[in-house]
């Protein structure tokens, strides 16, 4: 196989790297090239994870196969390039669906596993990894070894949330639900200031199968963390109105950012304004909307390359759960102390976590999550974003490895206890640590005596 | 279902493209190639996606004597067939095989006669049922011969010209003969060489291959600038020609 240099980074475009790329088209190209690698499926993955800038980046996105449809236990046995865009495609107008999807379906069955995603849904249904019924895992020494909850579950839960860092994932057999439309029945509320927006949000009568809330952190002081919180179940055929196909997969057409915008364009000013209009075009909504379930799961995925409107220099996403008790209290601090230093996010989302990811590295515990993005800007976010790390590690929650473009390893090894255990399973697959990555090493994986 | 295509040469990133759009279109697809592990989870996948009947099979372009047996096997495992595609090919190592006769041979054997060996009864058959296609992944390369790949150049000049005769001879049966010639496209046959401009995707020439065959078209470049690049290339005089360095 020929590789060819290319310039790489996450979707954050921050940090980037120059890397060897290889591609493979075959199944039986798919193992651990050159010195040292690690996998990349769609690289929407914010910060490093992806990339390997000593060693090689292996492409995994022409090894997407479907393999295995099996109607009766509900089960899906893929290729790991493949995304879930392409699973859906061909799985909705048959009555199936993923029982957990994160923000975007341009993501690939490998990834969602490397970083045990989640969705809108975890108070219910867990993340990703939790719905795993088996993977094939190709290790540093070109071996393909199956593991899954009940076969070699070391390697299962070390790989489950595991970065990539334990070989490369080859195959995936995944549960699906069944559905009984491509829709998605939502309902909207407004909430005027950050506590209402909790209250709204741990509402149990409130609540539904998929359940986020969206928060305006620009707006002013009494109005500051107002939201829109979001409820939605899959449409039952009853729900939707007559004459509608109920499993035809509705596609608005997608539109690009052709380019990098100018490093101002996501600035204050317009972000409030946006804010604004987001805020009250849905606090207009009474009622049920049916929506199709690519604007209710992936609302983003309609503008490509929107990444591009943060500029050259690129964002940053910080995303951090905090544990139950702790977690409204820290949440609402962290907020306020953002915005006293001058650096309000962007964009703020809040979800509910009901359980641990089933993974040794795995994000999710019970508490509440919030993920934040910043454009990188002059910098000095970093500075901040070290203090708040600190309130994160007192409260006893942790930073989500998928999102991390710079956090440093003390803080990684204060907030992940399966760390330990995860490594001595790491280097039982991977002795001369041949599965490396960048983010691997500005956290020091493996780097411990 | 429609009538059957045979791929030949399916793993093949083109190929894989095509396959997809004819199974996308209702057709029963043959995939034949010489990674049989590999066609078969293809298969499962043009299967699963689109609710196809997909066979798989071994094919060696080079190993001649196998054609007439392969091709009896693909007409008892298919329905009807309804059209062939030769997707299969070979860039080879060119600077090493210019001074090995045994290596070039065997280059233009890949491209051109292990073609014409499949073809023949791919031809008679059709001719006799007909109606039908074929479609023959050439390639700009053969449309000039030029010191940096000549060997592969000249195998897709007689693959063309082959096609071309095909095309002369099946149209009173009703049978299409269709010529692509792509520039670039990004596959593994190209991933990470030097020199390539104006790369396009396996699916943007899936998409034209299929376009061209609705609308009966003869020869095909793709992307469509390609034809006036090479009539360009084709129209410097052979005295100049000859000294450049392309």
């Amino acid at each position: 196989m020929r590789s060819m240099r290319m310039h790489l980074s996450g979707w954050g475009r921050y940090p980037a790297a120059e890397c060897s790329v290889f591609r493979p088209e075959r199944y039986s190209d798919l193992r651990p090239v050159e010195e040292t690698c690690i996998a990349r499926g769609c690289g929407r993955s914010y910060g490093d994870a992806s990339l390997c800038a000593e060693g090689s980046v292996l492409l995994t996105e022409r090894v997407n196969r479907l393999l295995e449809l099996d109607p009766e236990q509900g089960t899906l046995r893929a290729e790991a390039g493949a995304t879930l865009d392409e699973i859906l495609t061909a799985l909705v107008p048959r009555g199936w669906f993923l029982p957990v999807v994160p923000g975007t379906r341009y993501v690939s069955l490998g990834g969602c596993v490397a970083s045990d995603i989640h969705g809108k849904n975890q108070h219910h249904d867990g993340t990703f990894g939790d719905h795993v019924l088996g993977l094939e895992v190709i290790v540093a020494d070109g071996t393909a070894i199956h593991c899954s909850p009940t076969v070699e579950t070391d390697l299962f839960r070390a790989t489950v949330g595991g970065m990539g860092l334990t070989g490369i994932i080859g195959e995936v057999t995944v549960r699906l639900i069944p559905i009984e439309s491509a829709f998605v029945t939502a309902r909207f509320r407004a909430t005027s200031n950050l506590s209402e927006t909790f209250e709204v949000l741990d509402d149990p009568q409130w609540d539904d199968q998929y359940t986020v809330a969206w928060l305006d952190c620009l707006a002013p002081d009494g109005k500051f963390g107002r939201g829109i919180i979001s409820r939605g179940h899959h449409s039952k055929e009853s729900e939707l109105p007559r004459d509608t196909d109920p499993l035809t997969l509705k596609r608005k057409p997608r539109r690009a950012v052709p380019m990098d915008a100018p490093g101002w364009t996501l600035n204050r000013y317009a972000m409030r304004l946006y804010n604004e209009h987001y805020y009250r075009r849905h606090a207009r909504i009474d009622g049920d909307e049916i929506l199709p379930l690519s604007e209710h799961f992936f609302p983003l995925d309609g503008i490509d390359n929107w990444n591009r409107l943060y500029g050259k220099r690129g964002f940053l996403q910080y995303q951090f759960v905090l544990p139950e008790q702790n977690a409204s209290e820290g949440c609402m601090e962290i907020l306020g102390r953002l915005s006293r230093a001058g650096h309000p996010p962007l964009l703020a989302v809040l979800k509910r976590f009901g359980r641990p990811g089933p993974g040794l590295l795995s994000f999710a515990i019970p508490g509440h999550t919030l993920a934040l993005d910043f454009p990188v800007g002059d910098g000095s976010i970093l500075q901040i974003l070290e203090e708040i790390d600190e309130t994160v590690v007192a409260a006893g929650g942790r930073i989500y490895l998928a999102k991390d473009a710079r956090m440093s390893p003390s803080t990684f090894k204060a907030t992940y206890p399966g760390y330990q255990n995860w490594l001595a399973i790491k280097r039982r697959y991977d002795p001369q640590s041949r599965i490396r990555s960048e983010l691997a090493a500005r956290l020091e994986i493996g780097l411990d005596p | 279902m429609k009538g059957c295509v045979l791929i030949l040469g399916a793993t093949s990133a083109i190929a894989r493209c095509i396959a997809d759009r004819f199974a996308s279109n209702g057709h029963e697809i043959y995939l034949a190639g010489r990674d049989l592990q590999e066609l078969e989870r293809r298969a499962s996948d043009l299967e699963i996606r689109h609710q196809v009947r997909v066979h798989s099979g071994f094919f060696d372009a080079t190993s001649l004597d196998t054609h007439p047996k392969f091709f009896s096997d693909v007409l008892s495992s298919c329905n009807a067939l309804e059209g062939v595609v030769i997707a299969f090919g070979d860039l080879g190592k060119h600077e090493s095989a210019v001074h090995d006769a045994g290596a070039s041979t065997r280059l233009i054997e890949a491209n051109f006669t292990g073609a014409v060996s499949i073809l023949t009864p791919c031809a008679d058959h059709l001719e006799s049922s007909g109606s039908g296609f074929i479609i023959g992944l050439s390639s700009v390369a053969g449309d000039r011969g030029r010191q940096s790949n000549y060997i592969y150049g000249s195998a897709k000049a007689g693959l063309s010209a082959y096609l071309q005769g095909l095309r002369n001879r099946l149209y009173p049966a009703g049978v299409h003969v269709l010529t692509v010639k792509p520039g670039f496209v990004d596959t593994a046959m190209t991933f990470g060489m030097p020199g390539m401009f104006l790369v396009a995707q396996p699916s943007q020439v899936a998409d034209s291959v299929v376009h061209a065959l609705e609308r009966r078209k003869n020869v095909v470049y793709t992307p469509w600038f390609w034809r006036w690049i090479m009539l360009i290339i084709r129209s410097v005089p052979e005295s100049i020609f000859k000294r450049l360095k392309l």
